[in-house]
């Protein structure tokens, strides 16, 4: 047990460094090239790290933005500095995979508010030389987005040949559909919706209100005095994990099997599967996450509908737009349920855009977008081969 | 439906007649877009082309070969597009499966300048031939089904289909029947020659 707290340290100490210092290319913007944050305060300066992947061609037309999600990262397709876990998209980024690195230039940033190299929380804060804790602005995925064009700026990107992501990686695809239209030759929002629903608030509030109930939060000020909320944290992506996956897909996985055991302890051990996995997956996150960071990224999802930006009326959001869309949304997902793809759907036809719309049948939840899902593959290679031949990328 | 008649390119004949029925560089809505085997076919033409498609089989198919293609229903789905966001609405081999007929029909000349419906006929002498002698729903190679098991709730005769067309006071520009083997008939037979021996009709409509 002191070994594995041990270890737990080490890794705790490795995240810490890479909040300032990460295993990752970083753009720096200084004092003088603030971001204008929609909470009406500058945040300057700061930095965005980024991995690119594949080579940008000699047109710079063949950049692909690929937007991560809550607890994700910019390590799409690499070993992981912390984990040392292969990269959480290898299922979809890679050659020969539907975004093709042999074809196309990859470009994954950290976003505004994370935990591994992108300022956040977490990140020191140059006025005082501690982490930022609660004093950081709340920031929205607008903000992500407008931090993410700088980055794009700076590597001499004026024009992305697509922008995709899921959950809240598709958050930001619409976002960067709609905040700049002209840079966005092809869109896919995978699992996603225009705006957090109640439920899915309800469910964020639940996770924040674990992570601040665990008292070695400190009010948010647990680095300064050498903790970590880590249970909380860990109850928080328990909950989370849940609303991830769906009653059909834990069913399957684990129905009520015991584990290690052929008889209940009739005590609170982790008598089922499920709970030791869940438990698990709790442990396993607290590591490589910052609890702050979490608290700033479900409270910019919660903050999200493109529509309010726009009187209400999600169409303008997208008016005369000239990108093509793939909406993608999966049966089992019961946190972006395929409703909430329709409205973007919806929409999109109103404003008279270029969209694609599939549904996929599968049993594994909100999570299937990072899961190996041959129909889902094939439909992004498809729309993107398509989309390639239109904009002039040549075939490899 | 049985295998169709192929014309140049391998593409079906029933669609290459829709097809011709369609200016080049328009913008089409194909309802009930299938496979995308039309839409494939107009987007070679330089047709600005999207689908909906009731079947997610289908629909996956049309957007891994790159089509616009969304699932919906004709019935409901039609509802959310605004006026005039298309030049042509294609309902290809459909017509005869929607709740609504007349509904679709009407949003499909809200949505589109004109309209392009094709569909088999009912009134075909070999399918009066089965119902009066044989005294059963007739099955035939072009409609296979049950009558207990069939996605086509509302047949129709080219008369009947007219007669939907004045009733709702559409114009109807061009039509088109076809013989068992999927050739036009000859053009100026009058209305009781089509109707007892097109096996399927293409109708090109727009608005009075």
């Amino acid at each position: 047990m002191a070994e594995l707290k041990a270890v737990a340290g080490r890794i705790a100490v490795v995240r810490e460094r890479e909040a300032d210092q990460p295993h990752s290319p970083v753009a720096v913007f200084g004092r003088d090239q603030p971001l204008r944050l929609d909470a009406g305060v500058d945040l300057g300066p700061f930095q965005v790290a980024y991995q690119t992947y594949g080579a940008l061609n000699a047109d710079r037309s063949n950049a692909v933005l690929v937007c991560h999600a809550l607890t994700g990262d910019q390590h799409v397709f690499n070993r992981h500095p912390v984990t040392g876990k292969s990269g959480w998209w290898e299922t979809m980024v890679g050659p020969g995979k539907p975004i093709d690195t042999n074809r196309y230039y990859v470009i994954c940033p950290n976003v505004l508010g994370a935990c591994m190299g992108t300022t956040g929380p977490a990140s020191t804060d140059p006025r005082t030389g501690v982490p930022w804790g609660l004093d950081f602005p709340v920031i929205t995925i607008r903000d992500m987005v407008r931090a993410q064009a700088m980055l794009l700026d700076r590597l001499g990107i004026d024009m992305l040949f697509a922008v995709a992501g899921g959950s809240m990686g598709g958050m930001q695809v619409l976002q960067w559909a709609a905040s700049f239209p002209q840079r966005v030759f092809a869109a896919l929002p995978i699992a996603c919706g225009t705006r957090h629903s109640a439920q899915n608030i309800a469910f964020h509030e639940v996770g924040r209100q674990a992570v601040m109930a665990d008292p070695d939060w400190r009010g948010g000020r647990y680095f300064a005095e050498g903790v970590s909320p880590q249970r909380g944290l860990a109850v928080a992506r328990m909950g989370a994990h849940i609303t991830y996956l769906s009653d059909a897909a834990l069913h399957r996985k684990f129905g009520r099997k015991f584990q290690d055991r052929d008889n209940p302890t009739f005590s609170f051990d982790a008598d089922f599967e499920v709970e030791s996995y869940l438990r698990h997956q709790g442990s396993s996150f607290v590591e490589r996450f910052d609890a702050n960071s979490y608290l700033y990224l479900t409270r910019a999802m919660d903050y999200f509908d493109l529509a309010a930006d726009c009187d209400g009326v999600l169409a303008n959001a997208f008016k005369s737009t000239k990108t093509r869309f793939c909406v993608i949304s999966f049966t089992s997902d019961w946190l972006f349920p395929t409703s909430e793809s329709r409205a973007i759907v919806h929409a999109l036809n109103a404003a008279g855009a270029r969209v694609s719309f599939a549904e996929i049948t599968t049993d594994k939840g909100h999570d299937a977008f990072l899961l190996d899902e041959p129909e889902l593959f094939q439909i992004v290679a498809g729309f993107l081969d398509s989309a390639a031949a239109a904009r002039g990328i040549a075939k490899v | 439906m049985a295998e169709a008649a192929r014309g140049p390119g391998n593409a079906r004949v029933d669609h290459l007649l829709v097809a011709d029925m369609i200016e080049p560089r328009s913008r089409v809505l194909d309802v009930g877009c299938g496979d995308g085997e039309l839409l494939k076919l107009l987007e070679s033409r330089g047709v600005d082309g999207r689908g909906i498609e009731l079947s997610r089989e289908g629909v996956n198919e049309c957007v891994a070969k790159g089509l616009a293609v969304i699932q919906g229903d004709a019935d409901t789905d039609l509802v959310d597009y605004p006026d005039d966001a298309f030049d042509y609405v294609v309902l290809s081999q459909t017509l005869q499966a929607t709740r609504h007929p007349r509904a679709v029909l009407e949003h499909m000349l809200r949505i589109g300048r004109h309209a392009v419906v094709s569909f088999p006929n009912f009134g075909h002498w070999r399918i009066r031939l089965l119902l009066t002698f044989g005294g059963r729903m007739p099955q035939t190679d072009n409609l296979p089904h049950t009558w207990y098991d069939t996605p086509n709730i509302h047949f129709c005769t080219i008369k009947d289909f007219r007669d939907l067309c004045i009733t709702v006071g559409v114009k109807m520009e061009r039509a088109l029947a076809l013989n068992a083997w999927g050739r036009p008939l000859r053009l100026h037979a009058p209305w009781w020659f089509w109707n007892l021996f097109g096996e399927q009709a293409v109708f090109l409509l727009s608005r009075r």
